[in-house]
């Protein structure tokens, strides 16, 4: 036990207001802590559920760093447990996907479990007559996780057994999930292919702060985007003319601190927000044929209007996953250490939409999140260079004030300045709120 | 002139030389342009298109890509990262003299170091050659990483 475990004061006083400390990017004690309270409390994404269309169809992944199953049960419903087999610990499952049909079978000593985790069988059961097996935490199966919700597809899982509601924890901010959503004609979307994986040696909070952070593109991206708009230029285009794909997704990360400025951010009770309230660098990708018309038959043309003009730049779910309505990207960042993360990011087609909206989608991906990326390349140097400092002790506070507000109220949904660190302070205030609620001495601290 | 297997190995070494040693504008003549570079993210993935690869790059793209690593600006690039091919002897699997096209299909162990990180990559490197105006040019790459799966940190420079 280290200094922060069961003391929610010292917790709590890592933020605030217009600084947070080191100690929450660097310490592996606070690691440990937001894997048992942060990762517990909050509801986490788990995986889309066209990841597993068919019953017996299962998905591994992990909810902060305990391993789980996402698998559609036989009556259809997606169930998340933790991939342990209740007899020895051994994980029930390895492959990423796979089928298992009607039941999982432990490779270890075939204990066999349904889909919903209940135990099924155990092999020469008569050995346990008489030992009080029913009393054995292992008889009960495969544990579950304590609740889960599948919004329109996408799939989130509480692991405590008691805490906030799906509904109370989203709240209006399922909007850009919504929108997300909307943008396919069928109202449907289906994960295309593996996501990529990217590894980061920092901590998973840099990567989610990173996302409504509007003041870095146009600095730590100008090697990237700034040469693309000079090649274009050398070759005597301008920038109104007809740009290329690459160049309609590269060029937008150059624009000037007024673009940003200007598009907005919105916060969200509970740690979500986004930036791209009025427009985005997803606001001018040229029109696909046929796309309009699709989304007009089904939602009629005002309202498939509404749902094109709502360009959203990227949505913070807290923790720590983000979304690009527009394009149909999802990237997790799942927290392996204090100092290391994994960044998954996947790509969903819009069912009964063009071909062409996905292609754009997975060129976005690999050319702005891929590990090869040479716009990934300009963030991962960023964070793993300010891991590195962070350990520096001439100083201990990070700085998040930009555009700061005395007596800033989260609970309350705001609009602002698009340059503002608003929503970082936000995810911090939701940071405290869901490391401390579950902590002993709780009730002191209050 | 009438290519014999020999070119079109000493072509696939001469390319992974050029690499090594970071002759990257020298590289670039050496493509068609409408060329593309493309790294699968799936084990034997069938569409650059569709779903997402590592890259799947035009001229545009490598263009870009090589002016960026000389920029005054590009930070991951401050020091430089080197790398290092280590070759199998190419198999030739199309020689189509007719229509100047070639195939081949090569193994090898890729280094990428910078600072104190270095790592290695194991791949199968499949070049579409054609002979235009008596010289061999890069139609096509196509790398396949063995471990195409895995999680990787920054792979900066070209397997």
């Amino acid at each position: 036990m280290g200094r922060y475990t069961d003391n929610p004061q010292a917790v709590a006083a890592l933020v605030r207001g217009r600084e947070v400390h080191r100690d929450v990017y660097i310490d592996p004690e606070i690691h440990r802590l937001e894997m048992k309270h942060l990762f517990a409390n909050a509801w986490v994404f788990v995986g889309h559920d066209s990841q597993t269309p068919n019953k017996g169809d299962y998905f591994t992944t992990q909810i902060g760093d305990q391993p789980v199953i996402m698998v559609r049960h036989s009556d259809n419903e997606i169930k998340v447990l933790y991939n342990r087999c209740p007899h020895k610990g051994t994980k029930i499952a390895i492959d990423r996907t796979g089928n298992t049909g009607k039941f999982f079978r432990c490779p270890y000593h075939a204990w066999s479990f349904k889909t919903d985790g209940c135990l099924l069988a155990i092999p020469l059961k008569k050995g346990y007559d008489g030992t009080g097996l029913e009393e054995a935490e292992g008889s009960k199966g495969m544990k579950a996780v304590g609740a889960v919700h599948n919004h329109r597809g996408f799939v989130f899982a509480r692991l405590a057994d008691e805490g906030i509601s799906f509904e109370e924890f989203f709240g209006d901010s399922l909007s850009s999930l919504d929108n997300m959503v909307d943008r396919s004609p069928a109202g449907r979307l289906e994960v295309a292919g593996p996501p990529l994986r990217y590894m980061h040696q920092c901590n998973w909070k840099m990567l989610v702060e990173n996302q409504t952070d509007t003041c870095h593109p146009m600095v730590a991206h100008e090697s990237s985007a700034g040469t693309a708009v000079q090649i274009w230029k050398e070759m005597g285009y301008t920038e109104d003319d007809p740009k290329p794909p690459a160049m309609e997704i590269i060029a937008p990360f150059m624009s000037a601190y007024e673009f940003f400025e200007d598009m907005g951010i919105r916060t969200w009770p509970n740690g979500h927000g986004h930036t791209g309230v009025h427009h985005s660098i997803h606001s001018k990708y040229s029109e696909i044929p046929g796309y309009l018309d699709a989304l007009t038959e089904t939602y009629g043309a005002e309202k498939a209007e509404a749902i094109l003009t709502e360009n959203r730049h990227n949505t913070v779910y807290f923790p720590n996953i983000m979304i690009k309505g527009p394009i149909q990207q999802l990237r997790v960042f799942i927290p392996l250490a204090a100092d290391k993360t994994l960044v998954e990011s996947y790509i969903y087609r819009l069912v009964d939409a063009p071909d062409e909206l996905l292609a754009r989608t997975a060129m976005y991906n690999r050319m702005i999140n891929a590990p090869t990326s040479i716009v990934g390349h300009d963030d991962l140097e960023m964070y793993e260079r300010a891991q590195e400092g962070l350990h520096s002790d001439g100083l201990e506070w990070v700085n998040v004030q930009r555009l700061y507000e005395e007596d800033e109220d989260f609970d309350e949904e705001r609009v602002e300045n698009g340059t503002t660190e608003r929503q970082m302070r936000n995810q911090f205030n939701a940071w405290v709120k869901f490391m401390t609620a579950s902590m002993q001495g709780k009730e002191a601290a209050e | 002139m009438s290519i014999t297997r020999d070119d079109l190995i000493d072509f696939v070494y001469d390319e992974a030389r050029m690499l090594d040693e970071g002759r990257f504008d020298e590289w670039l003549e050496l493509w068609l342009e409408d060329g593309h570079y493309w790294m699968p993210l799936d084990w034997k993935q069938e569409d650059p298109l569709h779903v997402t690869s590592l890259m799947y790059e035009d001229m545009f793209m490598l263009r870009l890509r090589v002016q960026r690593l000389t920029g005054a600006r590009t930070f991951s690039q401050k020091p430089k990262s080197r790398c290092h091919h280590v070759l199998n002897r190419p198999f030739v699997d199309e020689m189509d003299h007719e229509a100047g096209r070639f195939v081949t299909n090569t193994n090898m162990h890729y280094v990428e170091t910078r600072l104190d990180d270095q790592f290695l990559l194991a791949l199968t490197a499949v070049h579409e050659l054609r002979l235009v105006e008596g010289h061999l040019r890069i139609a096509n790459k196509r790398v396949d990483l063995l471990n195409c799966d895995a999680a990787f940190g920054n792979i900066q420079l070209l397997p």
